[in-house]
């Protein structure tokens, strides 16, 4: 029996029992379980990378900014408000009636130590793409800031009201960057209370909360476990140890009974297919536009959406996620169609077919769906599945004619973390088209949201046009809770539990 | 006695030394580990940097032979992941695994070895048949098959038992019963077969003939000889289940070594995998080797071989 067999197994005998016996719902203690399948690290935001910690730090601590997950507007958090002074300077009005956890006062020593601290890369901040813009900050006032950037950057908002929280300068002088990992101490909703490095954390309720737009929690407390494997979160969830698990596979979330929740959003990440355009892995079929749309119609899309992902993914036809700023999808759209697939070929000079090879990374049964597509069509792949950073290091070399491949963007609202990083000339870049490069850099470096949009537009219109890309498709992932619980899903794929209650 | 465990302790010390190496050189296999490290939105600089900060542009040889004299010192380098030296994180997560091993290989010798001798006094019956069809299902079932259907039925149906974590000492039944019962097949049948030669032996026919009793001649006389091979492989089954617990670890969300093992290659932390490769090999290894003595000190025969 398969493994993917066996899940689904074990999920049905559990909806079984799971209409037998009710849920355990810790409702009665206020206290929400939560388990989580990654190990965190360390609980120092600017060390651990995973998901988890990003999840983790949206609770214990804030950010100047806010951006509201239903309007997709940046608002003031730790700052009242914020403005551009020019295209690389922002200033902060900052709120004066905010407390740390451990009663140290918040202040713009705090914003002005935190973001000189984690700008030098000396001091190694894990993902340094989130803070190597930050040129300086200086205090302009007890409760002003202002910030430098080193270079026009737009995303700089959303990095402002995402990863990049604020620490209190004092404690952090005093227990440094492990001692905030091992004692982390915040703003935020939520305060940890208990420690059990890498697999257990209690969060309380931040009874000094300030008025921000995150609101007062409703919950108590927050119990967060470490389960990593997937079917014993099932059985904690149907035995009543704990309320709350995510990313369960569609086929598995189906068989829940009654008593539990299955809440299904998209998520930012995309799936693709990239092809060299360019001619960078040498004389290849890929670098004729007509083969490349034979393979665009010959993608059965929608039923690899339908059939195997499920849930509220959908078909993508431009090379970005739609929420992203500046992701247009006024581009041109290949059908399903296999009948002139085939008549493609056979004008590109390939009646009988070819045979070109194929790269994949990650989810083989979307890959082995479309290996089924090409070959209906005459297209029969050399198909190489390897580990990410194998494939990366082929990728980069420029070796790669045509692979399968998925893109995050970071979470990062804004069509610079996807397009603009395929298609600006570097390493992941198969097209080398320069109208698209000029476009993107033209939008990278600019704050002016309608001169970007207009340029994304062009770009992504020309990508689509030459068929560099083949966009597959968005992924989405479910939660499954309690029905006790109140909880909204957002596609940036961070539970809010501050925003969650009780029924 | 000198000579052979000399010979033994040499060749142990080269089944090391070939591990590690193996050990180190796998990781390289699944490409440029400064790539899997730096993630997937990482720049061409970023990997850059990451290769020059842990030294992976050095010679292949290089980077072998420096990790090999640390650790031999017991430095493993910081871990990728956790940022802490890599030795302190394997002293806080054997604790767990130590105390699941113990546990597990005395439920298996528990339970085999009174099998074995069950089995051994009703040779070809159905008891024999019985107890070999019990044992033998230990070593077919997968553990995490096994171990998600213990889950089922005592911490789903009946709610006796909690399904993951290592708060009691209830949270170490199902993870023991999963380890031991695959330990049991090798124990049990080494048992009967021990046994069933002993009880053939002309001392056990004189203990019958001077009209002791079955009980004191099976538990006195039989199966104090018949067990001493069974403590050496039980030893080397203790090697085994303090590396091979892995996925019971995983099941039960115990944050064990196996457990460490098992985030660490999920998250490309190379030294922590290469040191728990190291570690549990070794642990293997001195096992074997202890078992080796002892059997040749308690059958001189084997060390002539």
């Amino acid at each position: 029996m398969s493994s993917r067999n066996l899940l689904t197994t074990f999920a049905a005998a559990a909806m079984l029992t799971s209409t037998a016996f009710p849920s355990w719902a810790d409702k009665a203690t206020d206290t929400l379980r939560v388990a989580f399948p990654k190990q965190l690290e360390s609980l120092n935001p600017y060390v651990a990378t995973a998901r988890e910690m990003v999840v983790m730090a949206r609770h214990v601590w804030d950010g100047l900014l806010y951006r509201d997950p239903n309007t997709g507007e940046y608002l003031g958090n730790l700052a009242k408000s914020f403005q551009w002074v020019d295209e690389t300077t922002l200033e902060f009005e900052l709120r004066e009636d905010v407390v740390f956890h451990n009663g140290e006062a918040f202040d713009a020593d705090d914003v002005v130590f935190t973001l000189n601290w984690i700008a030098e890369p000396a001091n190694g901040v894990s993902n340094q793409s989130t803070v190597n813009w930050i040129d300086s900050a200086e205090k302009t006032g007890p409760y002003a800031v202002r910030l430098k950037l080193k270079k026009v950057f737009p995303a700089a908002l959303e990095y402002l009201s995402g990863p990049i929280v604020m620490f209190p300068k004092e404690y952090f002088n005093e227990v440094g960057p492990v001692g905030m990992g091992l004692e982390p101490v915040g703003t935020g909703p939520y305060r940890i209370v208990e420690v059990e490095p890498g697999s257990r954390y209690v969060l309380e309720r931040n009874e000094n909360y300030f008025a921000g737009p995150k609101g007062t929690p409703a919950i108590n407390k927050i119990v967060w476990k470490t389960i990593p494997e997937r079917n014993t979160q099932f059985a904690e969830l149907l035995s009543g140890g704990i309320d709350w698990i995510w990313q369960i596979p569609a086929d598995q979330a189906e068989q829940l009974g009654y008593g539990y929740t299955v809440a299904n959003e998209p998520t930012m990440r995309v799936g693709y297919l990239s092809f060299d355009a360019a001619g960078r892995s040498g004389d290849n079929p890929l670098t004729d536009f007509r083969v490349r749309k034979a393979i665009a119609h010959a993608i059965h899309r929608e039923a690899i959406v339908d059939e195997l992902l499920k849930g509220k993914s959908k078909v993508l036809h431009s090379a970005c996620f739609p929420s992203q700023l500046g992701c247009s999808e006024n581009v041109v759209n290949y059908d399903y169609d296999p009948e002139r697939a085939r008549q493609l070929l056979t004008e590109a000079g390939y009646p009988d077919g070819l045979t070109i090879p194929f790269y994949a990374y990650r989810d083989r049964e979307y890959a082995e769906a479309m290996i089924g597509n090409l070959a209906s069509v005459g297209i029969t792949v050399d198909f190489s599945y390897m580990k990410y950073a194998a494939l990366r290091d082929l990728d980069h070399s420029g070796e790669i004619p045509f692979k399968f491949m998925t893109w995050g963007s970071n979470s990062i609202n804004d069509v610079s973390a996807i397009t603009s990083h395929f298609f600006r000339k570097g390493k992941d870049d198969y097209a080398l088209d320069d109208d698209v490069a000029d476009w993107l850099e033209a939008a990278d470096n600019s704050i002016d949201v309608e001169l970007r949009t207009a340029n994304y537009e062009q770009a992504l219109k020309k990508i689509a046009d030459e068929i560099y890309w083949l966009p597959l498709w968005s992924y989405n992932t479910n939660y499954v809770y309690i029905n006790e619980l109140e909880f909204k899903p957002y596609p940036d794929e961070i539970p809010r539990f501050y925003a969650a209650s009780w029924k | 006695m000198f000579i052979y465990t000399l010979k033994r302790l040499l060749l142990a010390v080269l089944v090391a030394v070939t591990v590690s190496f193996i050990s180190f050189s796998l990781l390289f296999l699944a490409g440029d580990p400064a790539i899997a490290m730096a993630g997937e939105g990482a720049t061409e600089q970023d990997i850059e940097a990451i290769r020059s900060l842990y030294g992976f542009n050095r010679p292949f040889v290089i980077q072998y032979l420096d990790w090999l004299l640390r650790a031999v010192s017991g430095d493993f380098g910081d871990s990728f992941y956790f940022k802490t030296p890599v030795i302190d994180l394997i002293a806080a997560h054997l604790p767990v695994t130590m105390t699941l091993g113990v546990l597990a290989i005395t439920f298996a010798l528990c339970v085999a070895v009174p099998l074995g001798v069950l089995a051994a006094t009703r040779p070809n019956s159905f008891v024999d048949r019985l107890c070999l069809f019990f044992s033998v299902m230990g070593q077919a079932m997968p553990s995490f098959w096994f171990g998600l259907v213990l889950i089922m039925i005592f911490s789903i149906w009946f709610r006796l038992l909690p399904a993951s974590g290592a708060d009691t000492w209830k949270h170490f039944v199902l993870p023991t019963i999963v380890l031991g019962y695959y330990a049991m097949p090798a124990i049990m049948r080494l048992t009967r077969a021990g046994m069933l030669e002993v009880l053939s032996a002309d001392y056990i026919r004189t203990a019958r003939a001077k009209g002791l009793s079955q009980n004191k001649i099976l538990f006195k006389h039989a199966l104090r000889n018949a067990i001493i091979p069974v403590v050496s492989l039980a030893a080397v089954q203790l090697g085994f289940m303090l590396g091979g617990s892995i996925v019971v670890e995983s099941i039960f969300a115990l944050h064990g070594a196996g457990f460490l093992a098992w985030e660490s290659i999920a998250r490309n932390d190379f030294p922590t995998i290469q040191a728990l490769i190291l570690v549990f090999s070794m642990f293997y290894i001195v096992f074997t080797f202890c078992a080796d003595v002892a059997n040749a000190w308690l059958d001189p025969r084997m060390r002539v071989n």
